[in-house]
């Protein structure tokens, strides 16, 4: 018999359909991954089966755990289902947990709420529950607060609170999305091995496809509400049924080429350079602290490469992006384009912030709602001597806009009538406009699903072809690094271990950490598909 | 935790020094000279300058300001240019009334104001939610000398079960001074606490929307569980600010609210004294207000770091 | 548009219209004594009674109607004259000496009371409605420098603000360009919120003597008159009461519908 049952689920809040006879099931010690892009209703299937759907939500259908009905018990008896029958791990790890108790208090909690068992032995179970996902009580005592943790230990106290009673059922939604490709990788063995030793039942739900397909013993896809497509992970994926399950793999696994290099001399040249920044005082009178964002970096980037830089969250990456636009001056060293210093007289240089410009992640954040299209774009005609005027101007936003794949008359328009994926263009476009020597992407496809993603590459691989651009990708993200850039640069606490030809580094990676960050990323299968 | 409190009261200390420099300042602007308003303009300019040394206005500024500052860190206010009395003396005997009056107007506003905000926070949206938010709404806006002139009218003129004004000082017991605090601290409080029920509500619904309350659901603890259980603590955290800072209003306000029961506190004593030109005992009076302001502003910021581990961990 | 706004609206606009008419018409001269007339409750000739000198009640709420908002408009624009640039700066230098110089300030001012700043300004310069205004508006400058560089903050870390750096616009230009018309939903609640607190001040500090002198009539001052006669005439205390508490509640119930209508994440500080 099956460990959970979903049968034409539907569901709908304040009217607003949400979900469309969703059906599926697991068996116990089966892992069952839902997966699809945003707006496909995955997060919501799993808040239904939780039964902690928000406001206005009326389900109907019949959701099963071991044949009782959950969607229609009194809410009483849900609550004592909650952790105990089913444990339920959230992506946020840094706000999932109250910051006010200690670890082991929110251990302890699921225990005692349950009655499951008397203080102490709820004391010494939590020890034990956290010793097994990997925070044992001499290292981690359960006086710690989470703020004392890191995103991965946190996810960890949360799997434990989830798993603290064992449940027949663990339902984790984007569980490791939120955390770098290492320790996701951990968490990710974490949950293999908790449903392996306690025969649960495991609700999956991921956007990643090559999380999915390395995890998952059945995948279900979801689109708009509606499963598309269903079935065991290794058939699934020899025999895809639906275009739109095809469209999904083959768009994350997207492969653009780029035209070569024409004339390769130094363009951006970074030396020896160093960024501090101070730490509050340790004790009472203690010297400050001092924190080395970045450490002694040095590389160059040529007219018409594109260089890709990969690393870990806080491994200085984003620091290094800001000084090299000249948001933030460095200690030492040296930054020059063309030649010029970012900085001079601790100013930025603005012949040097003519011939760069940046595209950021956040398609909702990059721009001020307030403007219109037309303004937005050519904000950076500001840095110019003589900016172009009436008919020039319009004619630049114009080009601009059909570069990106808009038309023209969007000029007009507010940001709000855009999607994620048009604004990204409209992004691009605010960047190419004063036509500058370099851009940077600063994980400018990161907050894309992976359809939008993939267009997006090819806009890049377009715009290469027409606009001879040179950039430098900073992203975590390996897979889009492989296919965007020329080479490649690897980040590790402050330090690049390791740059070279990106095929060369991801083929056969010399530094122990790129060997370690290109192991832990999960894989596509090779599906045997033809590359778009 | 020691690093955080002493940082707070080294700034705790620098408020204090600008406040009385800026209030020293102030009434040094003052035009006329205290001594010769005092004896008239007809008064003889020996027995002026006499006056000036018996009250210490015959230095320099600066040494004016250090001997203000000096006698008041021992307790010596300066003489009052009225009475002729120690100004430490009329304050102390006044802060009786005050402080008592303004604490027990605080106590007042929590307890009224904690349940009525957890009520309506956990029934949002609902018929028990409308009418605390109605009540609050129309207790923002009345103004707490004109709700008080009302329960005189009321609890004192027709019902007779208190005083219409005056104190009976705590020689004649506790709870016949509490008994004449009452309705003054009613006054006070009231109004107060609709603010302050209002900031609950508000703050532990944006604590109903974080993350970690679905975490708690999800381990099986009922809304109200979650609500007492992880709700309230966090809710306090902005709601302690909000103590700390009508604190300040309970004080000013219970300057105003002596006026209408006619109690022998620090606000008559500074409309007389504002009234006579007694500038010393304003000056003093103002400074000890702003004293007790920031004092409690120091002990809220204590009280955050006992809610909060995250302060207390920044060592 | 909420019922809070549209009450909030028509209650306010009332209040408004009373002290905009009152320039032009009052049913009697404010001023004008009518002793035998005295004390009289409320009746058809006198809508509001008449006061212990026999004047009409209902012309002086219209006029001190005048009083109230003048005070509180003017101790609000200086809150925000001063407040919004303080703050703007104390963002765009987060960090810097001068934020710090400025949030200290700020910190200062707020432990000095409004009703502590009119007792210094009085003890000093005496009473009058000048003073009660600077005494409110000094108090409003921290409250709009503080709620302007909360939210400034969260604009300088978002991407457009970055873009607009990348761009080579200076923190001045950003803050005119961007963060201002940002912010400008919060600042107008939080204004009327502000507005509302100025009527209440300038009530409290006429009640006890040190807001508009006499013979300009104002609701505080005719409080203070009223009661030691509220045993007899209730009247004299009730009506400038309730003028006071529609007002208030008038421009509460509209500041919190404009949040609504405008932008329901903005946060208002209260207090």
């Amino acid at each position: 018999m099956s460990l959970l049952q979903i049968e034409n689920l539907s569901l709908s809040i304040h009217g607003a359909e949400i979900l469309k006879q969703v059906s599926l099931s697991i068996t116990p010690g089966q892992i069952v991954a839902v997966t699809g892009e945003s707006g496909s209703g995955k997060s919501m299937t799993a808040l239904a089966v939780m039964q902690l759907l928000p406001n206005g939500a009326q389900a109907q259908g019949a959701v099963r755990l071991e044949g009782q009905d959950l969607l229609n018990r009194p809410e009483a008896e849900t609550c004592a289902l909650r952790g105990a029958s089913i444990g339920m791990v959230f992506q946020e790890p840094m706000t999932a947990l109250n910051p006010v108790k200690t670890i082991g208090d929110q251990v302890m909690e699921t225990i005692l709420i349950h009655k499951a068992l008397p203080l102490p032995q709820a004391r010494e179970r939590a020890q034990g529950v956290l010793t097994r996902v990997g925070l044992p009580p001499d290292r981690f005592p359960l006086s710690r607060y989470p703020h004392e943790l890191s995103g991965g230990q946190r996810q960890r106290v949360v799997i434990a609170m989830a798993i603290a009673l064992r449940p027949k059922l663990l339902i984790a939604d984007e569980p490791t999305t939120a955390l770098d490709v290492t320790t996701q990788a951990q968490i990710l063995d974490l949950l293999k091995g908790l449903v392996r030793e306690y025969g649960m039942g495991l609700l999956m739900i991921t956007h990643d496809l090559a999380v999915v397909a390395d995890m998952a013993d059945q995948i279900v896809v979801m689109r708009h509400g509606e499963v598309v497509e269903n079935g065991a992970t290794a058939h699934l994926l020899r025999n895809m049924q639906h275009p739109y399950t095809r469209m999904l793999f083959e768009a994350s696994g997207h492969q653009v080429s780029r035209p070569r290099a024409t004339d390769p001399r130094p363009l951006l040249e970074v030396t020896q350079v160093t960024r501090d920044y101070r730490l509050p005082r340790k004790g009472l009178f203690g010297t400050p602290g001092h924190h080395r964002a970045v450490d002694e970096v040095s590389f160059t980037l040529n007219k018409g490469e594109r260089l890709g830089l990969v690393g870990e969250s806080g491994c200085g990456k984003s620091t290094l992006t800001r000084a090299i636009i000249g948001l933030e001056e460095v200690q030492s060293g040296d930054i020059r384009l063309d030649g010029q210093p970012v900085f001079s007289d601790h100013r930025p240089n603005p012949v040097v912030r003519r011939k760069m410009q940046v595209v950021f992640q956040d398609p909702y954040g990059s721009f001020n709602p307030r403007h219109r299209v037309a303004r937005l774009i050519t904000e950076p005609f500001h840095l110019l001597e003589t900016p172009p005027t009436g008919s020039d101007r319009q004619d630049r936003i114009a080009e601009m806009l059909t570069a990106v794949g808009l038309g023209p008359d969007d000029a007009g328009k507010y940001i709000h009538e855009f999607s994620g994926g048009q604004r990204q263009r409209i992004a691009i476009a605010r960047a190419l406009i004063i036509r500058p020597e370099l851009i940077l992407f600063d994980e400018a496809v990161s907050a894309l699903d992976v359809s939008v993603r993939a267009q997006i590459l090819d806009l890049l691989a377009e715009l290469c072809e027409a606009y001879d651009l040179t950039y430098l990708f900073i992203s975590h993200d390996l897979s889009v690094v492989r296919t965007i850039t020329d080479r490649v640069m690897v980040m590790q606490a402050g330090r690049i271990v390791e740059q070279g030809e990106t095929e060369q580094v991801f083929t056969n990676p010399q530094h122990s950490y790129t060997q370690t960050l290109i192991e832990a990323a999960p894989v596509l299968p090779d599906i045997g598909m033809s590359v778009a | 935790m020691l690093r955080y409190a002493l940082k707070r009261l080294i700034s705790l200390l620098i408020s204090l020094a600008v406040a009385s420099v800026v209030i020293f300042a102030v009434i040094e602007v003052a035009p006329g000279d205290p001594a010769s308003f005092m004896l008239g303009v007809n008064a003889q300019e020996d027995t002026l300058a006499a006056l000036r040394a018996e009250l210490g206005l015959d230095v320099s500024k600066a040494q004016r300001y250090f001997n203000w500052v000096g006698g008041m860190l021992v307790g010596d206010f300066g003489t009052s240019y009225t009475y002729r009395t120690p100004v430490s003396q009329m304050i102390t005997d006044r802060m009786w009334v005050s402080l008592p009056l303004a604490l027990y107007a605080l106590t007042l506003s929590t307890v009224i104001a904690f349940p009525a905000g957890i009520y309506a926070a956990a029934r949002r949206g609902k018929p028990g939610d409308l009418t605390v938010m109605g009540a609050t709404q129309l207790g923002i806006a009345v103004p707490n000398f004109w709700f008080a002139m009302m329960l005189v009218l009321i609890f004192a003129i027709n019902l007779r079960w208190f005083n219409a004004g005056g104190f009976a000082g705590w020689d004649k017991g506790f709870w016949t001074g509490v008994h004449s605090l009452t309705l003054p601290a009613i006054a006070l409080a009231l109004p107060q606490a609709a603010i302050l029920a209002r900031v609950m509500r508000s703050s532990l619904l944006d604590i109903l929307g974080e993350d970690f309350m679905r975490t708690a659901r999800a381990k099986g603890l009922s809304r109200r569980q979650a609500l007492w259980r992880h709700g309230v603590r966090n809710a306090l955290i902005p709601v302690l600010t909000i103590i700390g800072l009508q604190f300040s209003f309970l004080l000013a306000g219970s300057i105003i609210i002596e006026q209408v029961f006619y109690l022998p506190g620090l606000g008559r004593l500074v409309f007389q004294a504002i009234s006579a030109r007694d500038l010393i005992v304003v000056e003093s009076v103002v400074m000890l207000l702003v004293f007790a302001v920031i004092t409690v502003n120091f002990i809220v910021d204590l009280a955050y770091a006992a809610v909060d581990p995250r302060l207390r961990s920044r060592t | 548009m909420s019922r809070n706004l549209i009450l909030g609206a028509a209650l306010s606009s009332l209040v408004l219209l009373a002290a905009l008419v009152s320039f032009v018409w009052t049913p009697y001269d404010y001023a004008a004594l009518d002793i035998p007339n005295k004390l009289q409750p409320p009746n058809v000739r006198h809508w509001f009674g008449t006061d212990h000198f026999g004047r009409d009640m209902f012309s002086m709420i219209m006029v001190g109607a005048r009083t109230s908002i003048a005070v509180a408009l003017v101790a609000v624009g200086i809150g925000m004259a001063l407040g919004v640039p303080l703050g703007l700066t104390a963002a765009a230098r987060k960090g810097s000496w001068l934020d710090e110089v400025i949030m200290r300030g700020n910190d200062l001012v707020f432990a000095f009371p409004s009703l502590v700043i009119a007792i210094l300004i009085t003890a000093v310069f005496g009473a009058g409605a000048i003073n009660a205004i600077i005494a409110i508006g000094i108090f409003n400058i921290p409250v709009f420098a503080r709620i302007t560089r909360g939210a400034a903050l969260s604009l300088w870390e978002r991407e457009f603000i970055l873009a607009a750096r990348v761009s080579g616009k200076g923190a001045a230009r950003i803050s005119a360009e961007h963060i201002l018309p940002n912010v400008a939903n919060l600042l107008i609640v939080q204004g009327t919120i502000q507005f509302s607190l100025g009527i209440l001040a300038e009530a409290g500090l006429s009640y006890v003597g040190l807001g508009a002198q006499p013979p300009t009539p104002s609701w505080g001052r005719m409080l203070a008159d009223a009661q030691t006669m509220v045993s007899f005439a209730p009247h004299l205390a009730l009506i400038p009461g309730l003028a006071i508490i529609v007002t208030v509640l008038g421009l509460n119930l509209l500041g919190d519908g404009l949040r609504d209508w405008l932008d329901p994440r903005i946060r208002v500080a209260r207090a």
